[in-house]
């Protein structure tokens, strides 16, 4: 009889439980005395702070840790095995662009004189710097096909920021700078936001029914109040726009700029250009398409690529080849939006970038791209028949399923994604695009090998059937980390923002809990 | 959940309970249901004006936030302190759980508001039950 | 290409199985005209040898093997080999931000150990997860200003770094907001008088930083007074971070915005740095950027998670409190890492070494020039002025091997000569009393006063 049988529970194959180390926050371990620092000795005569600064001294440095070398190693090491990471498998998250952190970009950006270089010192002794950031450029303005860039802006949505005061000015020098932004239903929400912080208001544009530009309903709401369209391509589902044209046409006919959110630009380098198929302006994420470490939410770079009639507009200062040879920083720009950060941007990823693209080559970025729109379709291909597809375009980089036959069984793509990771896989990203009701959108980028790209697909295949015969599972997942599914309603209600406790005053009482059972 | 008679409704999901010139408004039991766990209520202040079918104030779940629009105008009198610290009485009882009280400035705006019966109908509908 | 994992006969067995005959086919939306048919003009594929012998002779072209008095935000310290050997475990490295809590408490910890020890550092409440640097994150604290009060004055003091400055005036101007300046006494601290005239009701916040640009710490008690009296924020930027070992915290500020560069971050030409929003638990709900809180699993065992996200972009869209996502994680663990070395003690002893070679420092080189701002206290920064002109000393100590101080005329035209001077524990004796030598060398008639 079938009630006899057990339900079904899949079997991971990618990974084993193994144990890892438990350990406390860095205050609870810390006992005071314990130093994991040593000055050398003062060379210059003491000196008494409170007669220096007087009332401006400072008693007490409040609580901060106390401990050695060794347990500080072993604190961090022990956090480390906490986490998921590229280093230790595919990394689906879709438009994040998860692909491998070449350790010769870290190698490169840690060499002493690029390191050390601090931003005031004299021009004459940052050419090195210089030529990095000019060499950057000049790559990056080719494989986009723009005409000039800043690499200021330290984010994508700092960069976006830029982009949009670009167009700003721009609209301001022809008279007023315009009133609302076009975005379209499936943006990142780093669209409006931006759009609201440049001070314009921001008008909706639903998609078409193959998810991308509506050309008729954008050619209806395009008029002189319009500044720009910020438009992501491909799409966030993957799509191309192949009316691109026809969308930078019905802008530029009303004076309106395009914008392209470039987070998706690894779908495109050395296949098609930016630049020629009508973009004004864009920008790019180094920590997606050009390799920089996300180093668990940051620090990214956000250059932004323009057309010339933008160019006077750019934050100073700019890179300018003197007569002499040699490179130096132009301040006297006297239409620039001004500044978007101190110094010139996080330089440390500009050098990564550089060493990506010199280790890629024309050739190797083209293949680049060629892997990651081969894998994307790979995966349609071999998970289509059990997840629901709910636009059937071409994909590129990317594809976004949704949960809508799951749905029946009670089981939503959140709960999908953390049965991936009982898989040994990162969930892909969950519940976005918003126009794609339980979309689980998946990017698996050039970086995964066939094998590991079949692991992923018997994972997401087994997880299927687990939907239709044992949800329950699928509901309280994941079984197999540190910490089950978190309380994040208490979390919200009753916000705990740091850590409030006592130093372990005596660290060596035995914890007289009932031993587990072997 | 019965949607009590007495009150009238907005398509927002907002109620409202009138008596003489006061209003008192809260969400809608629906309201609760679809946003979750509600963390946070961000009122207004007392004193604020509040105009007929604009934002004055928002719920907030752990992943969603939604505003609340006004059923009518008028000037904020009174608003629920127990809220601050406890949202959640929305999900528990959100016809009781007020949010703010208003002194109307026009009474009969009351009246364009949905009854019981025609929200219970309308949220039928957007549900497609 | 040596990062791809495919053999030409799996691309070609994948090719079949999705059904195309080439990889075009897979482009085939791209209109024709937009495919781009010849080879992008870049730099040939390298060899790895290649790659690090050309950022080798980049480096050579940069100023290696100098001794340097360079501060102005930012601050060569020593580095703790530790921090670099962690943060390159790819666990850290490689890890995206940390949405899915049940894998990355690592993370998690990490960052909510970050917060705790920024607000015990700083005397506020409640602290982010990081901001891009410390000129965004000021301008980001001015504009919370503007949501708290409902005001959309602000006022920056003439000391705060001017690229700072320059950033809030770009983030100010196309908000609607004003921006407007006070500037400094004869003391090189903030106008209070001036402060107290410009301040009025409209005025949702003042921006001072301390240790100011002249590296003089300011009277935040005094300012704050000023400031509160008239209902605004006081937002206090802190430049150099190493500072709160001996300078009293800015308890009297709301927000504080605190670049942490100084806390084991490389120079890196000006950037990726660590900038950090601080505040009063009041202003909770205004706070941009990511925050992590406490809380318990299922099984009621300790865990973290990003919280309170509906602040954020990626729920609220066009009404979030920014448009921050990416923030500085990597360098905030850095930071992180750094306090814990230095700890309780090690912080005050690194500050307290910091006043004292300063102090040397600017008496030492005071006898060729005249130290400005000499009663006020000062952190490890001064401003010295010459009777030569800078760019004839900075000449000078370059050819033996030494950067001097940066030239303040380009920013304040009124004091002429003037450069700001910093001294660190990694500065020396030595370094001090060679870089004096020749300073004093300068010709009689420019020297005479």
């Amino acid at each position: 009889m079938a009630t006899t049988e057990k339900p079904f529970v899949g079997t991971p194959r990618k990974v084993t439980e193994h144990l890892t180390q438990n350990e406390k926050l860095s205050f609870e371990i810390s006992s005071p005395g314990k130093k994991a620092y040593k000055l050398p000795p003062l060379d210059v005569p003491e000196v008494d702070p409170s007669e220096l600064l007087g009332e401006a001294a400072r008693e007490n440095t409040g609580t901060l840790p106390e401990l050695s070398e060794i347990e500080i190693i072993r604190h961090f090491t022990r956090l480390s095995t906490w986490n998921y990471a590229i280093d230790l498998g595919m990394y689906p998250l879709g438009s994040c662009t998860m692909k491998y952190n070449p350790r010769v970009n870290e190698l490169v950006s840690r060499l002493e004189g690029i390191a050390e270089a601090h931003p005031y010192q004299p021009e004459s002794l940052s050419q090195g710097s210089l030529q990095i950031v000019k060499l950057l450029q000049d790559c990056l303005i080719e494989i986009t096909g723009m005409d000039t860039i800043t690499l200021q802006p330290a984010a994508g949505a700092h960069g976006e920021f830029t982009g949009i005061l670009l167009a700003r000015a721009y609209h301001n020098s022809k008279g007023n700078p315009r009133k609302n932004i076009i975005i379209p239903d499936s943006a990142h929400g780093t669209n409006p936001a931006t759009a609201a912080v440049c001070g314009y208001q921001v008008i909706n544009l639903k998609s078409n029914a193959q998810g991308g530009i509506d050309v008729a309903a954008l050619e209806q709401l395009v008029n002189e109040d319009t500044a720009a369209l910020m438009l992501t391509n491909p799409s966030t589902i993957g799509v191309f726009e192949n009316q691109i044209h026809k969308i930078a046409d019905i802008l530029h006919a009303k004076g309106a700029l395009l914008y392209m959110d470039g987070a998706n630009m690894n779908a495109l380098c050395g296949k098609t250009r930016p630049g020629d198929f009508g973009v004004d302006v864009m920008h790019l994420n180094l920590h997606k398409t050009f390799s920089t470490p996300h180093g668990g939410g940051g620090p990214g770079s956000g250059p932004v690529a323009c057309k010339k009639i933008l160019e006077p507009f750019l934050p100073i200062p700019v890179v300018e080849e003197g007569s002499d040879g040699q490179l130096h920083w132009n301040y006297d720009r006297p239409e620039s939006v001004g500044r978007v950060r101190a110094f010139y941007g996080n330089f440390g990823m500009f050098v990564r970038a550089l060493a990506y693209t010199l280790a890629n080559g024309p050739d190797g970025l083209r293949q680049t791209t060629e892997d990651a729109v081969l894998n994307a379709n790979y995966l349609r291909k071999k998970l289509e028949d059990v997840y629901d597809l709910p636009y059937n375009t071409p994909s590129m980089h990317e594809v976004v399923f949704s949960d809508r036959r799951q749905v029946k069984n009670g089981i939503k793509t959140g709960d999908l994604a953390k049965r991936l990771i009982d898989y040994g896989f990162h969930p892909y990203t969950t519940s976005f695009p918003l126009i794609v009701p339980g979309a689980l959108m998946i990017e698996p980028t050039e970086s995964e090998s066939r094998e590991e790209l079949d692991l992923f697909v018997d994972a997401m295949r087994q997880i299927a059937r687990e939907a239709e015969e044992n949800p329950e599972l699928i509901l309280n997942a994941p079984h197999s980390t540190r910490v089950s599914r978190l309380d994040e309603t208490t979390a919200a209600r009753k916000p705990v923002l740091r850590w409030k406790g006592h130093p372990a005053s005596t660290p060596l009482t035995p914890d007289n809990s009932p031993a587990k059972e072997w | 959940m019965a949607y009590p008679a007495n009150y009238r409704y907005t398509r927002e999901h907002e109620w409202i309970e009138v008596d003489g010139k006061t209003g008192t408004v809260g969400i809608t039991d629906y309201a609760q249901n679809s946003l979750g766990d509600i963390v946070f209520v961000d009122a207004p202040k007392v004193g604020a004006t509040v105009k007929k079918g604009e934002v004055f104030g928002s719920v907030e779940s752990v992943k969603a936030v939604s505003d609340l629009y006004a059923p009518v105008s008028g000037t904020v009198i009174e608003v629920n302190e127990e809220l601050a610290s406890s949202p959640e009485k929305i999900n528990t009882d959100a016809h009781k759980a007020w949010i703010m009280k208003v002194e109307l400035s026009d009474p009969a705006e009351a009246d364009s508001l949905l009854s019981a019966a025609d929200y219970d109908k309308f949220v039928a509908e957007e549900t497609g039950h | 290409m040596r990062y791809l994992p495919k053999s030409p006969a799996e691309r070609t067995e994948m090719l079949r199985e999705i059904g195309a005959s080439t990889i075009d086919d897979l482009f085939s939306t791209i209109p024709e005209e937009y495919r781009l048919s010849r080879d992008l003009n870049i730099p040939r594929q390298m060899g790895e040898s290649e790659i690090v012998d050309h950022f080798k002779d980049a480096a050579a072209h940069n100023a290696a093997g100098y001794a340097s008095f360079l501060g102005a935000g930012v601050y060569r310290h020593y580095r703790p080999v530790i921090i670099d050997s962690l943060v390159q475990r790819g666990e850290f490295l490689t890890s995206y931000t940390p949405y899915q809590a049940e894998i990355t408490q690592g993370t998690l910890q990490a960052i909510f150990e970050f917060q705790t020890m920024i607000c015990e550092l700083t005397g506020m409440d409640i602290a982010n997860a990081s901001m891009y640097d410390g000129s965004t994150g000021a301008a980001e604290a001015a504009m919370m200003a503007v949501r708290v009060t409902g005001c959309d004055a602000i006022i920056v003091a003439r000391t705060v770094h001017p690229e700072y400055r320059e950033v809030m005036e770009t983030y100010a101007q196309h908000q609607g907001h004003s921006a407007s300046e006070v500037g400094y006494g004869p003391d090189g601290r903030i106008d209070l008088a001036a402060l107290e005239a410009a301040v009025t009701d409209k005025t949702a916040g003042v921006l001072v930083q301390s240790p100011n640009f002249f590296g003089v710490v300011e009277d935040i008690p005094a300012i704050a007074e000023i400031v509160h009296k008239k209902g605004a924020l006081l937002i206090v930027s802190i430049a150099e971070a190493v500072s709160l070992g001996i300078v009293r915290p800015p308890v009297e500020a709301d927000i504080v915005s605190l670049e942490a560069q100084s806390f084991g971050v490389a120079p890196s030409y000006g950037g990726p740095f660590c900038g950090v929003l601080a505040a009063k638990e009041k202003y909770l709900r205004q706070m941009p950027g990511r925050l992590v809180g406490e809380t318990k699993d299922k099984d009621g065992r300790r865990g973290f998670v990003l919280t309170l996200s509906t602040r954020e972009q990626h729920i609220r869209r066009e009404k979030a409190t920014s448009n921050i996502c990416t923030n500085q994680a990597l360098v905030a663990l850095m930071a992180t890492i750094f306090m814990t070395v230095y700890g309780k003690e090690g912080i005050k002893d690194l500050a307290v070494q910091n006043l004292a070679k300063a102090h040397y420092a600017a008496k030492t080189l005071s006898e060729n020039g005249k130290l400005l701002f000499a009663a006020s206290p000062r952190f490890n920064e001064f401003v010295l002025e010459t009777g030569e002109a800078p760019e004839q000393f900075n000449a000078r100590l370059l050819d033996n091997k030494i950067i001097g101080g940066v030239p303040l005329r380009k920013w304040y035209p009124e004091l002429g000569n003037a450069t700001l001077w910093c001294a660190t524990e990694l500065t020396t004796k030595e370094q001090i009393d060679q870089a004096a030598t020749v300073l004093a060398e300068a010709p009689v008639a420019a020297s005479a006063k």
